[in-house]
């Protein structure tokens, strides 16, 4: 008890050192009628489509007060680090958003902080609407632990339509055509490929697809959940790939946001991107561009048939001291009604196979078809693997963007897998 | 008898009340700064590095772990690189000013706030603004362009480390890049210099400059005699202060580069937070912020044996 509360303590002043959102950490949680709903939606598209989701709650359930205690931040960085000593510290907010995968998910299951939701799937009847495959990255033990709202696809290669017809090309399928077009368009004076690695998960996203068409989907799960070891000949070719790829990329990839290598595609100085979907709200929305026409999309090369999964889910935290308003929260959350009214103003779509695709754009409802019909796998970073993993994975991607090492890489790769090991 | 009681009445409540305004500032710092330093250096010799906290003891298997990795030899070679650079520019500048602003010019005090007014920026807002205006595609290089010049400096995205002499994993020497961050850290923190400085100048009595003056002493004469030597105790107070600064610098990083290509612009307290609140590594992290601790200390510990000594003298 003693040091539960010592640790409790020195979490919260390890955040305070370093940042001061530490604030709503000492308010107290899951009063009566009250519920705090943690997230990184700060953005204008997803703060509003969280705002709504928060509307389709309260009319349910009149009275609730509901505190949207979203914290801004690339990629939820920020948000994660708050959630981290709040969840330490035994004061966990009503739900909170994770990816779905054996990452962050995972460690909040092993820490014992997250409560099963079996229950809760079966009376809502929610192992029929979603499919078993994406419910298998919520399970751990038989044990369904979250919720999902909404799906993203996190290998997808963007590109500018009116430069491939200018000089004849179509997207490319495979690696060896990739880098035909990727001559042909550098002769031109084109950038071919558009990289920003700012926040350093960037260039982790495009090697985690280049993995995932060179091994297959079987091999890359196999890897990511520690069943096949990295010194394995397909992650050295895959490195190997990634850095003849970083020769036909910007070189001031490590200033830009994402926002910004997708503007150089949108602008014609460069021709392609691989980014996760979150950039089709980025062309239409920022941008104005007509899918199809203003950008282009493929599954990233060798990965037809693949869907890489960044699904946002939410659970139940086992440490509060009243559970309804979760609960509740969470039966709207998973409902068609409450996913087919925030999906589309996120710009993403509903993971349930019964959403209503008349309510989506273009793009969504392409997306949509795949998903259905696609084998599911996850994207390492964007919430597959455990965080000790990935932070070394992300250091090393740091050196292997610049000194193109391949056998440092793979090695590094090996190392983070041994000390953070993923099954 | 009576006036005794009186006078003793009076002792004790001064004692009593010295006392208890100490205390709330005394339980503060106990906790809040000794008692978490005690429970960090406790935490950099456990197990802890996933969520689930794990207190076996690891001996120095984490210090180990940190000083085997190519990011935090970065880190060690970065920090004192930037940190030495830092006070040097910091005090060159903020002299300078502070000699130009004490040669009872018109309008001094308003040079005086535009030189401390950086200052009072945060260094995120400095990180930003600085990380458009040395972006290599749209930010100052625009302006070197039309006028002709040809290699264009690649500022904080430069991956050249010079002189490169490999050490460990990683070439030690000092990586372009920072200077592109320096120049933001100088541009915020040498007003700072120059207002201590010319605190210090004004202290300087006429009659000493005077004297010399009178015994045939020039200006560089009395600036490297007079000046320079009573400003000592001046610059030893910027030093202490800028040192703290640079060595927990963040926010500037954070905002401005990140760590950077290979880490070359990469500092220990962003691979604290990173490793701590991002890989979850808690014990690492911890070993990290011990390091940094012992390395503020260094310079920390020398300054306050000295001036206890000069307390003692005076």
């Amino acid at each position: 008890m003693i040091r539960n509360r010592w640790l409790a303590v020195s979490a919260a002043a390890l955040v305070t050192l370093s940042m001061t959102a530490t604030v709503p950490a000492l308010a107290a949680s899951g009063a009566q009628g009250n519920l705090q709903i943690f997230s990184w939606w700060t953005g204008v598209a997803s703060s509003k489509a969280l705002r709504s989701l928060i509307n389709v709650y309260t009319a349910e359930y009149p009275g609730m007060k509901v505190t949207n205690e979203a914290v801004a931040g690339g990629a939820g960085s920020n948000a994660k680090a708050v959630l981290a000593s709040r969840m330490e510290a035994g004061n966990p907010p009503g739900t909170f958003q994770v990816h779905a995968g054996g990452g962050s998910l995972l460690s909040w299951v092993q820490a014992g902080d997250m409560t099963p939701l079996n229950s809760l799937y079966q009376s809502q009847g929610w192992y029929k609407v979603f499919p078993k495959s994406l419910l298998n990255l919520l399970t751990f033990n038989g044990k369904i632990y979250a919720v999902p709202v909404d799906m993203q696809r996190g290998n997808v290669l963007w590109y500018n339509p009116s430069i491939f017809k200018k000089y004849h090309l179509t997207a490319p399928k495979t690696f060896s055509q990739f880098f035909h077009d990727a001559s042909v368009l550098k002769s031109h004076g084109i950038t071919p490929l558009a990289l920003a690695n700012h926040g350093n998960w960037e260039a982790t996203l495009l090697f985690s697809d280049v993995l995932l068409g060179t091994v297959g989907p079987q091999k890359y799960d196999q890897l990511l959940t520690g069943k096949m070891s990295w010194n394995t000949p397909g992650v050295k070719q895959a490195a190997t790939t990634f850095a003849k790829m970083m020769s036909f990329t910007n070189k001031d990839f490590s200033a830009l946001h994402w926002q910004q290598a997708d503007q150089l595609v949108a602008q014609g100085k460069a021709a392609m991107n691989v980014m996760g979907d979150w950039a089709q709200g980025y062309f239409t929305t920022d941008l104005h561009l007509k899918p199809g026409s203003g950008f282009g999309w493929a599954p990233t090369p060798m990965t037809q048939g693949v869907f890489g999964v960044v699904s946002d889910v939410f659970g139940l935290p086992s440490k509060l001291k009243d559970s309804t308003p979760t609960m509740n929260f969470l039966k709207v959350l998973g409902s068609k009604k409450a996913q087919d009214i925030f999906n589309p103003l996120k710009g993403t779509f509903s993971p349930r196979l019964d959403s209503n695709p008349a309510k989506y754009d273009a793009y969504s409802r392409a997306a949509m078809k795949s998903y259905k019909k696609d084998k599911l796998v996850l994207v390492i970073g964007q919430g597959a693997v455990n965080p000790g993993f990935t932070n070394s994975f992300n250091n090393a991607m740091e050196i292997f963007v610049t000194d193109h090492n391949v056998n440092s890489f793979v090695s590094a790769l090996e190392t983070a897998a041994q000390t953070n090991p993923l099954s | 008898m009576n006036h005794e009681g009186v006078h003793r009445r009076k002792f004790s409540w001064d004692t009593f009340s010295s006392v208890a305004t100490l205390i709330p500032s005394l339980i503060l710092l106990g906790v809040f700064v000794y008692g978490f330093i005690a429970w960090t250096v406790y935490v950099s010799l456990t197990k802890w590095n996933s969520f689930i906290p794990d207190f076996s003891f690891a001996g120095l298997m984490n210090y180990m772990a940190i000083f085997n990795t190519y990011r935090f030899q970065s880190d060690l070679r970065n920090i004192v690189v930037f940190t030495v650079l830092f006070i040097v520019l910091c005090l060159v500048v903020g002299l300078a000013l502070a000699i130009l602003v004490d040669q009872k010019i018109k309008a001094e005090g308003f040079f005086r706030s535009i030189f401390i007014f950086p200052m009072a920026i945060s260094f995120v807002v400095t990180g930003v603004v600085w990380s458009w205006i040395l972006n290599p595609n749209t930010g100052v290089n625009l302006i070197l362009k039309a006028f002709g010049w040809k290699s264009l400096p690649s500022w904080f995205l430069s991956t050249t480390i010079t002189p490169s002499i490999p050490i460990g994993q990683i070439q030690l020497g000092i990586p372009i890049a920072l200077l592109a961050v320096l120049i933001a850290a100088v541009w915020q923190m040498s007003g700072f210099a120059m207002a201590v400085y010319l605190a210090g100048l004004r202290a300087i009595a006429d009659d000493i400059k005077e004297a010399a003056r009178i015994d045939g002493a020039g200006a560089w004469r009395i600036f490297f005699s007079i000046i320079l030597p009573q400003l000592k105790a001046t610059t030893t107070t910027i030093i202490i202060i800028l040192t703290a600064a640079s060595l927990k610098i963040f926010g500037l990083i954070y905002a401005m580069t990140g760590p950077g290509q290979a880490f070359v612009t990469d500092m220990p307290s962003l691979n604290m937070f990173q490793t701590t609140f991002q890989g979850d590594a808690f014990a690492q992290g911890a070993a990290i912020a011990v390091v940094l601790l012992l390395l503020i200390a260094v310079f920390i510990i020398p300054y306050l044996i000295s001036t206890l000594r000069q307390g003692e003298n005076s």
